[in-house]
């Protein structure tokens, strides 16, 4: 319990820091915010200042950041330039897609990624470690943007069995997933092999087997099983990039996503937007994190007992 | 390799090449590689006479003798494309590493060194940015500064400073209590003089090795800033937009995406495996030592649960390729510190 809660209170600066550099955006970026609301109305000088005032531009700093983070507790993200809506409200009807999409790359790096550098680290040299150390080895090159394109050129254009752009259906889930999915499969097959290896050296595997266990459960009982913790690490490490490669692949795929949402409203320097979606993000990322150690802490008690002696 | 008869055929090492010829051939190749990437970057004009931005009569025409990469909708060569398109990326690249390496040893060295206070708002501050993913710390400050190259370098220079910085701290610290450091600051050398004399030359293999091996995260980092728009401005050739561009016309025109993402693709796996080269050559061991830069490897620090290892037993691969990095330049100390140690960057408070 108490490693819970150290682990709880550790997120807390974070999540501040988070909010700050959210805050600190909107007075880095060039320009008037009140300008860019009224561009192109035609506003008069008096109006651009009255609408200052109204945003609470015109306060001392740190005031305006206790506002911010005021409304944020409340969950008010401020309104969208473009389209004047609540940008709460928009994040939250884009963020079902985008989790879709993340969850489904994850699962398809763990379906792909595990089994194959346990096959790999096994029996390291033979021909299903060749074949599963190339899969990796140009999955880790191949940027997952250009994948994307590959796979809607061999799979939606020529093949026609998926659909290239989002309409909603399960089937347009699948080529994004797995373009997105694909690389962290492979960073997952070589963290795998390699401590799987790595395991079958250690003392504990010798003496496993010394005492008579079958091969089968020194393989599940001992070698998978701390195998496994590195690779739930990896998994909760990799979740924030997925997360921002789902950017990426929701512009290719036309997914009405958080990630593709924040690339256009940087593009459109609608701010409240960018700062909306990067408080979303890093507060999922983080709570993803500590999700992962709880987890860790679950496979492996070492690490409760390590850091409940500091 | 007791096991191997144990285990049956469970575990079979595989037959290593460790004759000099297989390094010497390997050492050849990169070399050359190596040098034709060079040769990009500084001059392009070298593997091509045409112009990226030459509109010829033939456009959107397959890939032939004339026009290898064919060619897209304004009669442009994509293989001059291709070529040209190199020098935005390798430069956004390169020059980001080198902008996270030289700041993060500053602040890793700061982190390390400085007095209590400074030093625990200094890695407050890197946990906070490394608990942010790089490609949203980019895309928030090319938001702030603008596309272009220049915001490019600068953007992927500020996102992997903190991994370079986290990393240089553990050192640091660890350097610290070595014997010389000790000696160093008995005979009165100043903290610049210590910093330059002793801590730089034993960070050296460590920073070149993280370096390189970051290169190709920055490529991908790179190119997908690029693709989304937020690098070089079309018409000018760059590799993530000429790949953007020719998505449109997928169906009709398949080259026009697919050389520029092969180029990625084929830089990608030679920055990996130089950056592996890289680790192999500088360690005098001929063993790998695991300080190569992981994509978010940094963000292990913000997860104690990767670092946290009960004393005595192997720590994780992610604590690994933070505290088995100085292990070849002192030789001496142990590849990974007890978590309990005060001052190293293991321990759960320390870490946000």
């Amino acid at each position: 319990m108490g490693f819970v809660l150290r682990r709880l209170a550790a997120s807390v600066p974070v999540i501040i820091g988070i909010t700050v550099v959210a805050f600190v955006l909107i007075h880095m970026v060039p320009g008037d915010p009140a300008q860019a609301i009224l561009f192109g109305s035609n506003a008069t000088p008096q109006q651009i200042d009255d609408l200052r005032d109204q945003l609470g531009l015109s306060q001392p700093l740190w005031q305006q950041y206790l506002t911010f983070l005021g409304q944020l507790l409340h969950g008010d993200l401020g309104t969208s330039y473009v389209t004047h809506n609540s940008v709460a409200s928009e994040l939250l009807s884009r963020t079902p897609s985008t989790l879709q999409l993340t969850g489904a790359a994850m699962l398809i790096a763990i379906v792909i990624g595990v089994p194959l550098g346990l096959v790999a680290g096994i029996r390291p040299g033979s021909a299903l470690d060749l074949v599963s150390r190339t899969i990796s080895f140009i999955g880790v090159a191949i940027p997952y943007f250009f994948l994307a394109l590959l796979l809607v050129l061999a799979f939606s254009l020529n093949l026609n069995w998926a659909p290239a752009i989002d309409d909603g259906s399960a089937a347009a889930l699948v080529l994004p997933a797995v373009s997105l999915g694909w690389g962290y499969a492979a960073i997952l097959t070589r963290l795998v092999r390699g401590r799987v290896i790595e395991e079958y050296r250690s003392d504990y595997v010798k003496s496993a087997n010394a005492r008579g266990c079958s091969e089968r459960r020194v393989l599940l009982g001992h070698v998978f099983r701390n195998s496994s913790i590195p690779a739930v690490t990896m998994i909760g490490l990799q979740f924030g990039n997925i997360l921002t490669g789902a950017a990426v692949t929701e512009v290719i795929f036309g997914r009405a996503g958080v990630g593709s949402f924040l690339a256009t409203s940087i593009t459109t320097k609608n701010i409240p937007v960018v700062q909306g979606a990067i408080v979303l993000i890093g507060i999922a990322y983080i709570l993803i994190n500590l999700i992962v150690d709880l987890a860790v802490g679950a496979i492996d008690p070492r690490t409760r007992l390590a850091s409940a002696s500091t | 390799m007791s096991t191997a008869s144990l285990t049956g055929a469970v575990v079979r090492p595989r037959p290593r090449r460790s004759g000099s010829t297989a390094r010497i051939a390997t050492a050849v190749v990169m070399t050359v590689v190596l040098l034709a990437y060079a040769a990009l970057l500084v001059h392009p004009g070298l593997f091509t006479s045409t112009s990226p931005l030459f509109n010829g009569p033939e456009a959107l025409v397959g890939p032939s003798a004339q026009h290898l990469f064919g060619t897209d909708q304004l009669g442009r060569d994509v293989y001059s494309r291709v070529i040209y398109g190199s020098q935005s990326v390798l430069a956004a690249s390169l020059g980001g590493v080198l902008l996270a390496s030289v700041a993060g040893v500053a602040i890793g060295i700061i982190g390390g060194t400085a007095p209590r206070v400074l030093s625990v708002v200094v890695m407050r501050v890197v946990d906070v940015l490394l608990a942010l993913p790089v490609l949203l710390v980019a895309l928030i400050l090319i938001a702030t500064l603008g596309a272009g190259v220049n915001s490019i370098i600068l953007a992927l220079g500020v996102a992997y400073t903190p991994g370079f910085a986290r990393v240089v701290e553990a050192s640091v610290r660890k350097l610290r209590s070595v014997e010389f450091m000790q000696a160093a600051r008995l005979f009165g050398s100043s903290g610049a003089r210590t910093a330059v004399r002793h801590l730089l030359p034993n960070l050296a293999t460590e920073v070149v090795v993280m370096a390189s091996s970051a290169v190709g995260w920055a490529v991908l980092t790179a190119t997908t800033l690029s693709f989304l728009g937020l690098g070089v401005q079309l018409p000018e050739p760059d590799w993530g937009s000429d790949l953007a561009a020719g998505a449109t016309s997928l169906s009709t025109a398949w080259w026009l995406s697919t050389f520029p993402g092969l180029a990625i693709t084929v830089t990608i796996l030679v920055a990996n495996y130089s950056g592996d080269w890289v680790m192999t050559l500088t360690d005098p061991r001929g063993r790998q030592t695991r300080s190569r830069f992981r994509a978010l490897g940094g963000l292990s620090t913000t997860l104690p649960a990767a670092n946290a290892v009960a004393p005595g037993q192997p720590a994780s691969l992610t604590s690994e390729s933070f505290t088995g990095a100085d292990a070849g330049a002192t030789g001496q100390l142990p590849a990974s510190a007890p978590p309990d140690t005060p001052g190293t960057a293991t321990t759960p408070e320390e870490q946000a």
